[in-house]
């Protein structure tokens, strides 16, 4: 079956997202726990407008009115051991 | 909206949500209000633990009863709430933790719980990553039966079947008074309408404090910020929920892979205080990475926090209060709110539909605090 990916991290797919919105799922916070979107090493930098804009089409509501999830540190991955180094000639 | 119901919940956690169905499935007609979204507060920034092992005897009874009602859950709703048994494993570091582990077992056992005291060599047969000598442990206590859930799932589902019983719940409304007349709650006013109802079951989390202010009721809560973190996904490597009380760390490894845990930032003070910090980094890859050598090759992807509704002696507010007739509280869950829910919610629903009270409610009333001194829960984590 042909699937359009909407999440390439969590594999979720335009399909699914439209899915959980028809379960009743409005909220892009809602969607995120329950789909995980946003949730990988991405963070939601490619799928997040993605859901944004389908959510747009299946409510009806605005774009702009759409508020996007707390953006959350680091932008992106840190290694545990690089985050424990007390200073930069430790080795890791 | 409604304009009339029986009861209105204040709060949209898994509290307030569990309460939501267990009234309705009663045949209640119920209004619940959550400003944000579901699961937008302490529920959905939570570590997902089910512990059984507390200090306290009405702790450990709630989360046992707890644990036998999330074994059926999944069927009870209709859905997958993620609910696993890998055990928790509690750190010992001590003779004098020691004294207070064995003080806890012997009242776990007593109350049937299933747990062990090991000795430093068993510790790597429950998780294989972990490094005794770094964990600087003498033995640990170990429940098998205590484990996760997903809170979102949980809250999710709670929520649905409670619509599925005719529960009106309502996202994005804030409620912005209540009208108290003749000692009785009689009104609550929200952004988006009044409605008129008898009982009042405030579940609001962090905001309880403010909304019992609404009916000029004085709560004892302090918010104090916890920060918690997520790794990316690895294979599974461990089943068990780790935890220290003395080092403060939490951690496991959830359904999807990632590990996910907090610690408390030695400098942290009381506070309605949002903002990650950067000690928190350090200092939790720092314990995390002792704990668990190996982890250092693991990527964090995030990083939240989330806020623990604190009271003086760590445990919560349930039930009626003196001075306002039908404003139940449920609140004041100091950190430990999402697995003690399913008997929380089931107590309440006792009570409030039945005048039913019990043991355990009378004990956490908000009463206990005046001029008592109360036991304190010491098994407290993050």
């Amino acid at each position: 079956m042909k699937r359009s990916i909407v999440c390439r991290c969590e594999d979720i797919s335009e399909e699914d997202v439209i899915q959980a919105i028809e379960e009743g799922y409005t909220d892009i916070e809602e969607l995120r726990k329950k789909l995980r979107i946003g949730m990988g090493p991405c963070q939601g930098r490619v799928c997040i407008q993605l859901v944004a804009r389908i959510l747009e089409r299946k409510t009806g509501k605005k774009i702009s009115k759409i508020p996007l999830p707390t953006v959350r540190p680091p932008l992106v991955p840190v290694s545990l051991g690089t985050l424990a180094c007390e200073n930069d000639e430790k080795e890791i | 909206m409604k304009r009339k119901s029986d009861v209105v919940i204040i709060g949209g956690g898994v509290n307030g949500c569990s309460i939501a169905y267990n009234l309705a499935k009663k045949g209640l007609d119920v209004v619940l209000f959550e400003k944000n979204y579901l699961a937008a507060g302490a529920t959905g920034a939570c570590g997902a633990g089910i512990r059984q092992q507390w200090s306290t005897r009405e702790n450990a009874l709630l989360a046992i009863q707890s644990v036998k009602i999330f074994e059926r859950l999944n069927r009870i709703l209709g859905q997958d709430i993620e609910f696993r048994q890998g055990g928790y494993l509690i750190a010992v570091h001590d003779s004098q933790g020691m004294e207070q582990a064995k003080k806890n077992v012997t009242m776990q056992r007593s109350l049937g719980l299933k747990v062990n005291i090991l000795q430093p060599e068993e510790i790597p047969k429950v998780a294989a990553i972990l490094d005794v000598n770094g964990m600087r442990v003498i033995g640990a206590t170990f429940c098998p039966t205590d484990g996760h859930a997903n809170p979102f799932k949980t809250t999710f589902a709670y929520a649905h079947a409670a619509r599925n019983y005719g529960a009106e719940i309502n996202t994005h409304t804030s409620v912005v008074g209540l009208k108290v007349a003749g000692k009785a709650i009689r009104t609550v006013v929200t952004d988006k309408g009044t409605i008129h109802t008898d009982v009042v079951v405030n579940a609001a989390g962090i905001d309880s404090k403010e909304i019992a202010k609404m009916a000029k009721v004085n709560l004892p809560l302090k918010p104090f910020r916890k920060e918690i973190m997520a790794t990316e996904r690895l294979a599974p490597l461990f089943e068990a929920m780790v935890i220290s009380f003395k080092d403060g760390i939490y951690f496991s490894q959830q359904k999807e892979g990632q590990i996910v845990g907090g610690i408390p930032i030695p400098e942290e003070t009381e506070g309605y205080k949002t903002m990650p910090t950067f000690a928190f980094l350090q200092h939790m890859s720092q314990t995390l990475t002792r704990y668990a050598p190996v982890l250092k090759h693991v990527n964090l992807l995030r990083h939240w926090t989330g806020f623990y509704d604190v009271t003086p002696d760590a445990r919560p507010i349930l039930g009626v209060v003196k001075d306002v007739k039908g404003f139940i509280q449920c609140n004041g869950f100091s950190g430990h709110g999402f697995m003690i829910s399913p008997m929380v919610s089931k107590l309440l629903t006792d009570l409030i539909a039945e005048g039913k009270t019990s043991e355990v409610l009378e004990s956490l009333s908000l009463d206990r605090f005046k001029g008592k001194v109360t036991e304190k829960e010491l098994s407290v984590v993050g």
